[in-house]
This record gives C-alpha cells, structure tokens and sequence, in this order.
C-alpha cells in the first residue's frame, strides 16, 4: 500500500519543552491509525501540525508526495473533527455540513447532493434543518463528522471525537466510525487516551510517550508483543515477573531465574547470561489450579480478592515470594459455579509460550 | 418566606419611586413645556401651541442640524467600531495579564472628567499643539496643520471620548467567542476573509450591536465637544437645546427638540432590541 502521509523528523517545543522528538510516520491509504497515549504526550500537538494549526520546529510533512508545511491550514486537503466539535452556532445542520463546499463555490445541485448524501451516511438527514444546539452530544458529533467528510479529504483527523460522550453511546460510535471509515476509505488518523477504543478501531496503533514513538504496531502486536516496559503498562492490565537469565538456550528460548526457579521462556531478544529481566503476563494468560498440579512448575499464593465480572472472575493473588498478580478467567460451561474463597490456596502458571521478556529498564 | 417578599417589594417600591421622581416627572414636564407657549418674560405661559414643532419640522436649519448630528454620531460610530474591532480582537488574543493592563489602560482616560479631557484635546489638537509640534519636528509638515474648529476635531474629540463603549461590548463577545469555531473555519478552507465573514463577524454581533448603540445613542446628545473643539459653526443638537435654554431662553422649542431626540433614541433602542431578540431566538 502506498502511504498518503509522511512525517519525518518532526520536531517541536513550546517554551523550550520539547513536545515532539524526530517524530516519523507514514500513514497508508485508507489506513485507520490511532495515536495513543497520556494526556501531554504530544498527540493532540502532531495533530495540530498536520492540519495546520502549529508550525513544528524542524521536520517534513510530506501528502501525497508534496510539501503539506507550506500550505496554509485552508489549502490542506486534510480535515479535522474537533473534541468539542466547533459546530458553528449560527448555522444549521445543513449549512454547517454545506460550508467547506460553498468556500470552494461548488454549485448549488452539486453541493445539495453531497451535503445530503454526508449526513445520510452519519444517520443524520432528517436534521438538516435544525440548529447544533438542538441536537444531542452524539448528533453534533455525527455532524462534525458530516461536516469534514463532505469535504473528501485525503486524511481525517479525529481529536477525541468521542471523549465527551457517555460509555455506552461512546461504544456505539466506535463501531459506526469504523463502517464508516470502511465505506468511505478515507485516511483516519484518531487521537485518544482511551486503550481499549484504540485497540477495537485502528488498524496500527502509534504508542506516544513523551513526545516519542514508543511502539508503532497492530493492536494484536501492541497488546500481544509490547516492545518495552512502557507500551505493556499502557495497554491493559500486565503482570510483572522480575527475573535473571540463567542460560541462553537455541532457537530463542532462554532460561530464566524467578524467585529462585528455572523457568523456561521463549524470546526472540538476545540476552546474555545474568541480564536481569522481567516476564510479562496479562491476567488471561494465567492459569489457577487449586491443588499443586504434577510435572509443572508453579508459583503458591493465596486469594486475595476476588470479583465477579459477568462473564470473568477475575482474581487478586499474592504470592508467597511477595508478588502480587491479577488474573482473569473466563467461565467454564462444564463447571459454572467455579468460583474462590479469599484466603484460599492457589498454583499459579501460565500458558507455555504466552511470556513476553523484556529487559528490566530499572537496572 | 414573608421577610424576601417584603425586602423585595421595598426595593421595587425605592425603585419605582426613584424612576418616578427622577424619570417620569421630569420627562412629562418636558413633554408639557413643549406644548407650551413662549414668553420673554415668565420663560412660558400656560397655553397650549404646537408651535415649537411646527418651527421644528418646517425651518430647514433645524433639520439641517439633526441631520448633521445624525451623520456625525454615525461616522464616531463607524470609526470606534472599525478602530475598536481590531483593538478588542488583539486584546482578546493577549495573555491574561497583558489582559488586564490594557484593559485598564483603556479605562483609566475615565477617571477624568470628560469635559476636562476634551479640553485637553485642545491642547493636542491645536495650532500650537502636541500634534502639530510633533509633525513639524519630524519635518513631515512645513506649517501647522489646521485641525481645530473643524469637523475633524469634534470627530476627533468624539472618537477618544466613546472609544472604550466601543471596545467593552466588544472584548466581552469576542473573548467568549470559541476559538475552535475559526480553527474549524479554517480546516474547512476559508481563509481570513471569509473565516471574518462567515463565523467570527456573525457571531460577534451582538458585541458589534450593542457597541454601536453605546456609542451612537450618547453621541447624539454630546454637545461641549462640538462646542470645544469645533467652534459655534458646528451646531449640534446637544448645541440647539443648551442654546434654546440657556441663550435663547426659547424653552418650548428646547423642550420639543429634547423630545424629538428622545423618540428617536427610543425607536433606534426598540429596533435593536428586535434585532437582539431575533438574534437569541434563532441560537436558542
């Protein structure tokens, strides 16, 4: 796939803090990219920059092959749907879908189409007429979707569009903006601090820390293979087991010490003999036995919370070496009334293979 | 819950007496003079006439003089707003404390008397004056330029004098205005023009509206700056009325030019509230 987007070397700091650090990427055609990460960690600057709002301090921004930094923000074939939506208050529905059209003179039967037809595709038709202070959070956000697709533009960009919307209204837009996204085929890059939101959309997900790339991947490769500490605490909820290469075995498999046992793990890194490292473990990647079970090696530990979640339980264990995990099991048709008493005695170990070692970043 | 009702209805009570006292009586004596008749020796005799009107309506250099007063409150307002716009904008724009301390700046010329400030617009505006000086010192200018005792000045003096009317009403819509609705103007391709013309002029009007009224509605009736900085051959009606009171001791004509204004302040008042109403309705 060609990329519609190129940054390279992207720099900028606002009275001296730096808020983007040689910052590059390349955003594919019809790409659903989302940048994720704290507030303050330079996302809603990058967006700022790509529309034109920001200059950066050095850097290239390059669409469709050609310079984007010398265009002023009216001249960039890239559109922007804002946090609060920036509806204009004075106009309708219609008229705030039909302004980008009627700043480029497009005819009156041309641009009535295209108006319809973009507020047809956010559901929004029967609404032309009313005023954005007459609609809802989740209307006016489907307008200000209308209002920057009309448009066609290469690349849209999403500031926390659904960020003032209530959770459940917030999931349903997330699968809308998606099909749309779909139907549309335009570029999206979509900012927000929510995981979960970036891990159900996007297509690759750019992890930012500190005005920095801290992993650039598909969600699977996010979520699955965090490349450092950082990216694994971010998304989701993670286990740490600190521990010490003992032995570097072939075809990526080292040994590991864990509080005294030798585990082994799989790994692509290289590590030397004595490393110190940590074993990453989401709460669904291990497994709870209530009694020792045989030729598996485990770590003891006891309950000590435990929560019903539906369709988990999820559990908080401490173990005798001191570490306290989370974990997460689904529910077992053949035994539904599984369940534990806090204070109980549990053996944890987890699916051969599902570790993740990283170095320790601490030592 | 009796002791509120009561507080309230005491205060309407001291409100409605004061506009009572201060308001309505005085204006109905206005209104009554200016039926009345005039004499030399008693200022006026109680007999009904409308001949203070007819004089109004029918000599043309009365007409003349509320024409011109109506042109120069027009141009002292066009000229704040089209001087205070960009003053209020910036301001708008500043950090906070920059904020502030121009604010202040504007208001402080208020603490002074304003009959006291336009003299001192003589001091400036003179053939002798600051401005004068300072051309000639640049070399721009060979020979004082002369600016007193013409329209310029008394637009001048008016324009110092109403400025911040302007610039108040202005700065409280423009600092409220969402400055994501211009960054959204933009993204959507207008440029400055049209991002004015579109979103930041429509939006601001009501500031503009009531900005204009501040301004045009006092100027109306300014007469010492006309009379100052523009000589006895710059009529007003503020001019007409202190004349006919105090010179030419004509009080049924001065009543009926007062009343006269005072309609048409009224009406430009009443047809600003509509346009304010029509304003809100369509927003709300």
């Amino acid at each position: 796939m060609e990329s519609v987007l190129s940054i390279g070397g992207l720099g900028k700091s606002f009275s001296g803090q730096p808020v983007l650090q040689d910052f590059n990427l390349n955003v594919k055609t019809s790409e659903f990219i989302t940048l994720l990460g704290p507030s303050g960690c330079g996302k809603t600057t990058l967006l700022r920059i790509i529309a034109g709002f920001d200059r950066p301090d050095t850097g290239t921004i390059l669409l469709d092959g050609k310079d984007l930094l010398s265009l002023p923000a009216e001249k960039r074939k890239v559109n922007t749907v804002f946090q609060s939506y920036a509806l204009f208050p004075h106009l309708t529905v219609f008229n705030n879908v039909a302004f980008g059209l009627k700043i480029k003179k497009i005819k009156n039967r041309e641009l009535q189409t295209r108006v319809m037809q973009a507020l047809e595709q956010v559901k929004m038709k029967e609404f032309a007429q009313r005023y954005p202070h007459q609609l809802s959070g989740g209307q006016q956000q489907r307008v200000a979707m209308a209002r920057a697709i009309v448009n066609r533009p290469r690349i849209l960009l999403l500031d926390e569009p659904l960020s003032a919307l209530d959770a459940r209204l917030r999931r349903a837009m997330q699968m809308e903006l998606k099909k749309l996204q779909r139907e549309i085929g335009i570029s999206f890059i979509f900012v927000t601090h929510d995981q979960e939101e970036a891990l159900s959309m996007s297509d690759r997900i750019l992890v930012m820390q500190e005005g920095r790339i801290a992993q650039l991947g598909t969600p699977r490769q996010v979520y699955e293979e965090p490349e450092n500490l950082y990216v694994a605490r971010f998304i989701g909820d993670i286990n740490f087991f600190p521990g010490e290469i003992s032995k570097t075995v072939d075809a990526g498999q080292v040994e590991v010490t864990i509080f005294g046992r030798q585990i082994k793990a799989q790994t692509e890194r290289q590590f030397q003999p004595g490393d110190k490292v940590v074993l990453l473990l989401r709460p669904e990647d291990l497994r709870l036995y209530e009694q020792p079970p045989k030729d598996i090696k485990t770590f003891a530990g006891t309950i000590v919370e435990r929560s019903y979640r539906g369709s988990t339980l999820d559990t908080l264990v401490r173990l005798d070496d001191g570490l306290l995990l989370t974990t997460c099991e689904f529910f077992d048709e053949d035994d539904p009334d599984f369940d534990y008493n806090v204070g109980q005695r549990v053996y944890i170990t987890w699916v051969k293979g599902w570790e993740v070692v990283l170095p320790d970043e601490a030592s | 819950m009796k002791r509120p009702d009561k507080t309230k209805a005491g205060i309407i009570l001291l409100i409605s007496g004061w506009f009572l006292l201060f308001g309505v009586i005085p204006l109905l004596l206005l209104v009554i003079t200016s039926f009345l008749t005039m004499d030399p020796a008693d200022l006026v005799k109680l007999s009904f006439t409308l001949k203070a009107y007819s004089q109004l309506f029918i000599e043309p250099g009365y007409i003349i003089i509320f024409i011109r007063s109506v042109k120069l409150a027009l141009t002292t307002t066009l000229l704040c707003l089209v001087l205070g716009y960009p003053f209020a904008w910036y301001t708008a724009q500043m950090a906070p404390k920059w904020r502030t301390s121009t604010l202040i700046l504007l208001m402080i010329p208020f603490w002074t008397n304003s009959l006291v400030r336009t003299y001192a617009m003589r001091m400036v505006l003179g053939a002798h004056g600051i401005l004068n000086k300072a051309l000639l010192g640049l070399g721009l200018i060979h020979t004082p330029l002369r600016i007193m005792y013409t329209d310029y000045a008394v637009l001048a003096g008016l324009f110092y004098l109403m400025l911040p009317f302007m610039v108040l009403p202005l700065y409280a819509t423009i600092e409220k205005l969402d400055f994501h609705l211009v960054e959204a103007a933009r993204d959507l391709g207008a440029g400055a023009v049209s991002s004015f013309t579109k979103v930041i002029f429509p939006l601001t009007l009501p500031g503009i509206m009531a900005g204009c009224v501040m301004v045009f509605v006092p100027t109306m009736g300014l007469y010492y700056v006309a009379s100052l900085l523009g000589g006895a051959r710059q009529l007003l009606v503020g001019n007409l009325i202190q004349q006919q009171f105090l010179n030419a001791r004509n009080w049924p004509l001065g009543s009926a030019t007062s009343i006269i204004l005072i309609i048409f302040m009224a009406v430009m008042l009443i047809g600003y509230g509509l346009l304010l109403r029509r304003f809100s309705q369509k927003r709300e």
